[in-house]
This record gives C-alpha cells, structure tokens and sequence, in this order.
C-alpha cells in the first residue's frame, strides 16, 4: 500500500518511531530519577525492569526494533534527501531561514546513536552477560552500586553530558516536528510547540543532573 | 551603485556551466532586481557577450515565472516578495552578488537562471482540479454556503504562485509546500471535497515520481516562500494522505 513507500508514509512512520521513543526515554528517566532519592526504590525498579519477561522477552525487543527502525529509516531519508539535489549551490544559506536543529538531524542523531552504544557497553552487554550468559545468581540489590561506579570516571560523565546536549538538540526538532508530520498543526495544537520544546530541555538535563549527582558523591 | 556580479552561466542543459564573474556600475538603488539584470545584458551585448537568460514574465509578483537564487536564498534576502519585487536598495554598493538557478533534480537548468519547472505542471494535472459540469447549467460558486475560516485557509492556500521557491530553498528540495496548497485550496472547499481522496493520494505519488525529496518540517520554504504560505497546509496535506490511505 502506497502509505508505506510514499514520502508521507515514510513522514509519519518517522513521526511514530519517534513518539515511541520519547516514551521509552520518559519511562527511563522517571526510573533513574528514583536514583537520586532512594536507593532502595531504584533498586526495586531496576530489578523489575530486568527480570519482568513482559519487559524482557516483549517490550526489550519491541525498543531495540524501534531504535533501528528510527535510524535506518532516519539515515535511508536523508541519503534520499541529499540525492535529490545532485548539484549544490555556490553560496546557500541555510541558517537564513532554518534552525540549526532542524538542518542537521542526521548528526545529532549519529552522535545519540554513538552514546548508545557506548550506553550498551556499559550496562546492557554486562547485564545480559550477567543473566544470559554466567547466569549468575538475582541480586536485587546490586543495580545501584553498578551504574553509580559507572559514574565515577569524569571521562564517561563528560561524554554523557555532550551526548544528552546533542539528545536535547534532536528532541528540540523532532518532538514537536513530529506532530506537524501527523498531521497536528493549527489552531487547537499551539500549545504543543511550547511542550515539546520543554520535554527537550528539561529530560536530557534531567539525565545530566544524575549523571553529574552520582560523579559528585561517588566519592 | 557598483557591483560585482557572479552569475551562473549554462549554454543548454547539457553543458555543464561555470559561474561567470560581470561588474556593473550606475545601478540605481530604485532599480528592481531584474531591471538590474536588463542593465547587465545590455552591457553584455554592447560588449558581445550572449545576454544572461533568466525567467520573467509579469514583474509584479504574481505570475510565479522570475525564480533566482540570489546570495544563498530563494528570490534574494528580502522576505514575502519575488525577484521581480525585490528592489537594488536591498544591497549595498560594493557588494558582490551571487545569482544561481533554482536547483533540484527536478528542476534540471535549461539554459543560465532558467529551470523547467514543468514537474508542478505534471503534479497539478495529477489532481489539482475539480470536475465541473460545464454544459450551461454549473451553479454559481457563490450559492453555496462556505465557512468564513475554511474560505479563508482556501484563498491563503490558493495564492501560492508555483514559482518553486519552496523546492529551491529546501535542504532536501522538497515540493509539499507547494503540493500542500494546491491540496488544501480544494480540501477545504465543497468544491473540492468530492474528489479530495483520488486528489491528495494522486498528486502526492506524482510529487514522489518527480524526484523531489522528503519534507523534514525545516520550516525553510515557510520563510522563503513570497506568498507566506504556511507548514499548516503541510500538515493538513498529511492528514488528509493519512485519511485517504485509511479509506483505501
């Protein structure tokens, strides 16, 4: 069917993935907040999220599906998109009439997916390592003294404070771009600019203030 | 004023084209942009050089046919005007002036500054009419009760002119700024309704044959467009494709 090979079929499915994954961040910062102010909840909520089978065997696939979705749809468009204009301009000034943002998606992107990665190295392969692999035995209290060691190094806070900077850049566009691809913009959805735009700034800050909160008392 | 002019300059559309360097001198800051390029192709053919060949048709900026790309922007750095309407005072003497095609795939150069834009042509023929019974017995538009706001949103979406800024300025040379007027100019009319299915889902597979590319919400061709036609007809082009391809 055309809606899925069109360029607003492919809008849209952009538009969703998206969304998708705006959910699973909030739903991951409201856990790590948790860190903050009590040990022992984050542990419970970890301990949770890691040996739930609904969230394991259901929703884990479902995330991983939606991350490769976003970004090979996400790296498919914009090689497209470069495609349809072979031969550049001489002079073409794109911050005239365009946001930073909004031009250059795909580097911000790139730059949350190298944080991603660098994110599964230090936390999803040691834990499916830990369960799949050793099978070692449930410890439901050792969640929190794992990740706070992972903050010890200001090496890996820094890069995570670049890369939330960067996330809060793609989010600034995306989020509220990815109502207008649905078709959301007139005079009922003026308040969903000033949101989106909140959620942009304020989560990946969030993340910052954990990472930056358990560099300082690590110690 | 004196001005050094860099000018894209292309025989046909298989040669392959430079940008050529022209001074010219005694430019009147009253002097619309293409009154400029007239004073400049006199020179040229004074000194036997072919005059540089640009689109232009009503000089009053409502034809669409003048499509410049002067200093990085679609129709020039003034805002909600055409080439035709943009003035020499918006320059300063001494400046240097770059002036390109259009450029997209699917607006391949002709000759110089001018572009085939027959792709839009092709994109209206897709769907961007209604049927009407015109043996005698049509019925006057007027009769018909219209909603002042849908009226309103119809005509703003109807002054799209199809010069092709919005492609031109675009990152990804997208068209669904202009597809998306000419969308909700019959959208949102009862005119326009009947046929609103077969329209939206024709004249958007026509956009992606042509090679245009993909719209990701810049909001670029917003800016540049000289009729301020808004992402909202974007948007609602998106809802009604959705909606389209939900019927089947």
């Amino acid at each position: 069917m055309s809606v899925f090979t069109s360029s607003i079929g492919r809008k849209i499915a952009m538009a969703l993935s998206g969304l998708f994954l705006i959910l699973f961040l909030t739903q991951h910062f409201a856990i790590n907040i948790t860190s903050v102010f009590s040990e022992a909840l984050f542990n419970q909520l970890s301990h949770f999220m890691g040996n739930n089978p609904i969230v394991q065997f259901v929703f884990q696939p479902l995330l991983i599906f939606g991350v490769l979705f976003h970004f090979i749809m996400g790296f498919v468009l914009e090689l497209k998109n470069r495609g349809a204009r072979q031969k550049a301009y001489s002079q073409f000034k794109g911050s005239a009439n365009a946001s930073w943002p909004s031009r250059n998606m795909i580097i911000s992107g790139l730059v949350v997916l190298s944080f991603l990665a660098l994110h599964f190295y230090d936390f999803w392969i040691p834990e499916m390592n830990y369960k799949y692999v050793e099978v070692l035995p449930l410890n439901e209290t050792r969640y929190f003294e794992e990740m706070v060691h992972k903050f010890e190094s200001p090496v890996r806070v820094g890069l995570y404070v670049l890369s939330f900077f960067f996330l809060a850049l793609h989010l600034h566009h995306g989020f509220s771009s990815s109502f207008q691809s649905m078709g959301a913009n007139n005079k009922y959805t003026q308040a969903i600019k000033p949101l989106t735009t909140a959620f942009a700034v304020l989560i990946p800050l969030g993340f910052v203030f954990i990472a930056i909160y358990h560099h300082l008392t690590a110690f | 004023m004196k001005l050094t002019l860099k000018v894209w300059r292309q025989a046909n559309r298989t040669a392959k084209g430079k940008m050529e360097t022209y001074q010219i001198d005694e430019v009147s800051p009253d002097m619309s942009f293409l009154e400029m390029m007239d004073m400049l192709n006199q020179q040229l053919m004074s000194q036997g050089i072919e005059p540089v060949a640009f689109d232009h048709d009503c000089r009053e900026g409502i034809c669409g046919m003048c499509s410049m790309f002067i200093n990085g922007e679609a129709h020039g750095p003034d805002r909600l005007v055409t080439t035709c309407q943009l003035h020499m005072r918006k320059f300063k003497d001494g400046d240097t002036i770059t002036i390109e095609p259009f450029r997209a795939n699917a607006f391949p150069v002709i000759r110089d500054l001018v572009v085939d834009r027959t792709a839009f042509d092709r994109i209206q023929h897709a769907g961007g009419f209604i049927s009407v019974n015109t043996s005698g017995n049509t019925q006057d538009a007027n009769a018909i009760p219209i909603n002042k706001t849908d009226a309103d949103h119809a005509f703003d979406a109807a002054t799209c002119i199809g010069c092709g800024a919005c492609v031109a300025t675009c990152k990804n040379a997208s068209a669904m700024l202009f597809v998306s007027a000419k969308v909700s100019q019959y959208a949102l009319l009862p005119q326009g309704k009947v046929e609103a299915t077969e329209r939206v889902v024709n004249m958007v597979k026509q956009m992606d044959e042509e090679g245009f590319g993909n719209c990701t919400n810049t909001g670029a061709c917003e800016v540049e467009c000289p009729k301020g036609i808004s992402l909202e007809n974007i948007a609602r082009m998106n809802r009604e494709y959705l909606s389209a391809s939900l019927k089947g």
